[in-house]
């Protein structure tokens, strides 16, 4: 089975899809949630009235809150996001709601300082980094056996990178057809994969490391596409198995509250598992090969 | 093989029968069987997040300027244990106050019913101050400027009055100097607060009582003014009574707040949650019947793809829930809904490792070992990639939960905590359970027909 050989097809798959979602992103804007951005998350369901949202933002007008969205959910209540909310406002929001529309019980309420939101985000970005650097190290000493162990720590974390862009790309899309947002839940799917795709790569890598010692002939692309598919049933078995088995559950039967933590979870342990393989040990030989010297050349001449 | 196969049997015989103690007693206890006397107890009951029981959460943060240095860690552990209190009186049960880094404290009320209640009591600093107002009498209720915990703490003489705008006066002392407070009755019968000093506060009451004479000094709570006396002449004995408008219950409710003490530092809330108990219900059912779902379906694949080496992954998968549910009764683990991932995921782990090794069996027994060789190779070749791939997740797990400390994000914590613990307790359920199963396994069988037993 030759997997490198095609290794610019899945190259270009995976740019395809990244790139589409970061259009929309781009296009959008992220899709924060109150949990990055700050403000407000009330959702309620009103006992015998549904009103239209704009009763709601009409509400909201009177009490002075600002920047109000409504959205309803499949169950039936209501997802009101705004600004902030002091203890007060929300006692005479939540009053001014019962008087004006009706009888409410409060599912939940999430309401997050902006200035905490901020922190929230520079730091669950430093989380990323340290822990990525980290991992790069470890891998570099974990590997300092082989040559050029640098290397390989680099293209795991360019596999992990790829998975954190898939992750982006995909939560594009959930949020222009789902809703989705990126909240605190989110950040930890996000570090899980993160997490996996490495520990993923690693199990590859591992293989490479094994047989480099074995097999000092051969030459390292047959090597790499070697222990590629010495790996793949474990990684099948592992991954798609396994893991998205206990995850598909967790889609299927778990409440609402955790089905798009889930679905990203699943979306990026499936692209930990893809991008080990196609990501990265590719970009190992890319690498070895030195073949960005091809890129630009006439066609012809990159079939030496 | 395993080597000592009947010490290693018994070994996890022994950690089988501690977990399911531990994961059936509800308290764990060691009495000296001489004197009876109870040698240790801890109770055990495991703790459900707010997320499946529902809740309130409140982040606070000391509220002091951005560029003021942090409140010491003294400041922060008695602010923490004073809202302990206060909420405890309040009859929430169960309810959680945790620091989160230097500035934050968290507060989980599992269960609450009445937020309201909780947040005001929170809310309510109880910053008691003696100000000084010099010759102007306040009205009471009147909320007073004071330089205390605008970050300028030392006490030097305030701007002389009526120079700014806006005056600010100068605190004199604050609630922390109280020794004790009771409620007492003022010479017109009305219900007042007595109150005694610390020493340190006495001697600079006594001060500032003697070189203010006919002045007025201020009682505020929370900056709002609660009685503002004249002074009538030096109070050296540091005893004192705070008179007002109140009535007996509100002289009480003030009396409890100032016993329990007022918070060194000022603090507000910047972030609430509140989980209906509703959708945290309905989100503990729906997980709990996914990971069932989600379990059987893994283990009947495990059984059937890897035959006898995957039925002895599937019972120390079983172990490993044990083990795992022991552990976390025993340090106390919250369970959350991304704890409940973190353990799914850590399964996931457990169950790698297991697969590792047995593909490694099946290719060793396909390149024509024996399969007493082929099963030492499986584990020492599998070794390195378990091993580097289960750190690289546990420095990723041990980063995750640096950061759910330091923000007070109960639930990255919760998540990468169960993790970590899941991932190490993988390691040992694939390494040391699976493999003696195994061992143990093959010495009763002692399997021929390798096609049918493992199935390569």
């Amino acid at each position: 089975m030759n997997i490198l050989g095609k290794r610019y097809l899945f190259f270009g798959l995976s740019l395809l899809i990244i790139i589409s979602g970061l259009i929309i992103l781009v296009v959008r804007g992220l899709p924060l949630s109150v949990d990055f951005r700050g403000g407000s998350l009330l959702e309620v369901s009103f006992t015998n009235q549904s009103p239209v949202p704009g009763d709601i933002i009409a509400v909201y007008h009177e009490t002075n809150i600002k920047d109000v969205q409504v959205r309803t959910s499949e169950t039936g209540s209501y997802i009101i996001r705004s600004q902030f909310l002091e203890n007060e406002t929300r006692d005479t929001l939540l009053k001014a709601l019962t008087e004006k529309i009706g009888a409410l019980t409060v599912i939940r309420f999430d309401n997050v300082g902006p200035s905490i939101g901020k922190q929230v985000t520079s730091r669950g970005t430093m989380a990323v980094m340290v822990s990525s650097l980290l991992v790069v190290l470890f891998i570099a000493w974990s590997f300092r056996g082989v040559q050029n162990a640098l290397r390989y720590g680099i293209c795991a974390i360019l596999a992990m990178i790829h998975d954190v862009a898939i992750i982006f790309s995909i939560t594009a899309f959930g949020s222009l057809l789902l809703g989705w947002e990126i909240d605190s839940l989110f950040l930890t799917a996000l570090l899980t994969v993160i997490g996996f795709s490495m520990q993923d790569t690693i199990v590859v890598f591992d293989r490479i490391r094994e047989n480099s010692s074995t097999y000092r002939r051969l030459d390292f692309e047959t090597l790499v596409n070697h222990s590629i598919v010495q790996t793949l049933q474990r990684s099948i078995n592992t991954q798609l198995m396994t893991v998205e088995f206990l995850l598909l559950a967790l889609i299927l039967f778990g409440g609402v509250t955790l089905q798009e933590f889930a679905s990203i979870l699943l979306i990026g342990l499936l692209s930990g598992t893809y991008s080990s393989i196609f990501i990265a040990a590719p970009i190992l030989v890319l690498w070895e090969n030195r073949e960005w010297k091809n890129w630009f050349r006439r066609p012809e001449q990159t079939g030496a | 093989m395993a080597r000592n196969l009947t010490n290693r049997i018994i070994i996890i015989v022994l950690i089988l029968a501690l977990g399911l103690w531990i994961d059936l007693s509800d308290k764990i206890q060691l009495v000296n069987p001489i004197n009876d006397a109870v040698l240790f107890e801890q109770s055990i009951t495991p703790r459900l997040g707010l997320d499946l029981q529902g809740g309130l959460q409140v982040l606070l943060e000391a509220d002091l300027p951005a560029d003021a240095a942090n409140p010491g860690a003294d400041e922060m552990e008695t602010a923490r244990s004073i809202i302990e209190n206060r909420t405890n009186a309040l009859g929430v049960s169960e309810n959680l106050i945790q620091l989160a880094g230097e500035r934050r404290i968290v507060g989980e009320f599992p269960g609450a019913e009445d937020t309201d209640a909780i947040l005001d009591i929170i809310q309510q600093t109880g910053l008691l101050e003696f100000v000084d107002t010099g010759d102007f009498r306040p009205e009471e209720g009147t909320i007073l400027q004071t330089d205390f915990a605008t970050g300028s703490t030392d006490a030097t003489t305030p701007p002389t009055d009526g120079t700014e705008p806006a005056t600010v006066y100068h605190t004199i002392m604050t609630g922390k100097e109280l020794r004790s407070v009771n409620v007492g009755l003022s010479p017109t019968n009305q219900p007042a607060i007595d109150f005694v000093l610390s020493p340190e506060g006495a001697t600079i009451f006594a001060q500032h009582t003697a070189a203010n004479v006919g002045k007025i000094l201020a009682i505020t709570l929370d900056k709002r003014v609660v009685s503002a006396p004249g002074i009538e002449g030096d109070i050296p004995s540091g005893q004192g009574q705070i008179t007002g408008s109140f009535t007996a219950e509100s002289a009480n409710e003030l009396a409890v707040q100032l016993r329990y003490g007022s918070l060194p530092i000022p603090l507000k809330v910047v972030e609430t949650r509140i989980i209906g108990p509703t959708l945290g219900e309905d989100s503990l059912q729906k997980s709990l019947v996914a990971g069932m779902a989600g379990i059987t379906i893994v283990m009947l694949f495990m059984g059937i793809y890897y035959r006898l080496p995957g039925i002895t992954a599937d019972i120390s998968i079983l172990l490993f829930a044990v083990i795992l549910f022991a552990i976390f009764k025993l340090i106390g683990v919250t369970l959350t809904l991304p704890g409940i991932a973190g353990i799914m995921l850590s399964t996931g782990s457990a169950l790698d490792a297991n697969i590792l090794v047995f593909e490694r069996l099946k290719e060793e027994l396909r390149s024509g070992r024996m399969l007493r060789q082929a099963f030492d190779q499986a584990w020492s070749r599998a070794w390195p990639s378990i091993r580097d791939s289960n750190i690289a997740a546990l420095i990723t797990a041990g980063i995750l939960f640096w950061f759910g400390s330091t923000f007070g994000a109960t639930i990255v914590k919760g998540f990468s905590l169960t993790l970590a613990i899941g991932v190490l307790i993988s390691l040992f359920s694939s390494l040391y359970i699976t493999r003696t199963l195994l061992a143990l396994a093959l010495e009763v069988f002692k399997p021929k027909n390798l096609e049918r037993w493992i199935g390569i």
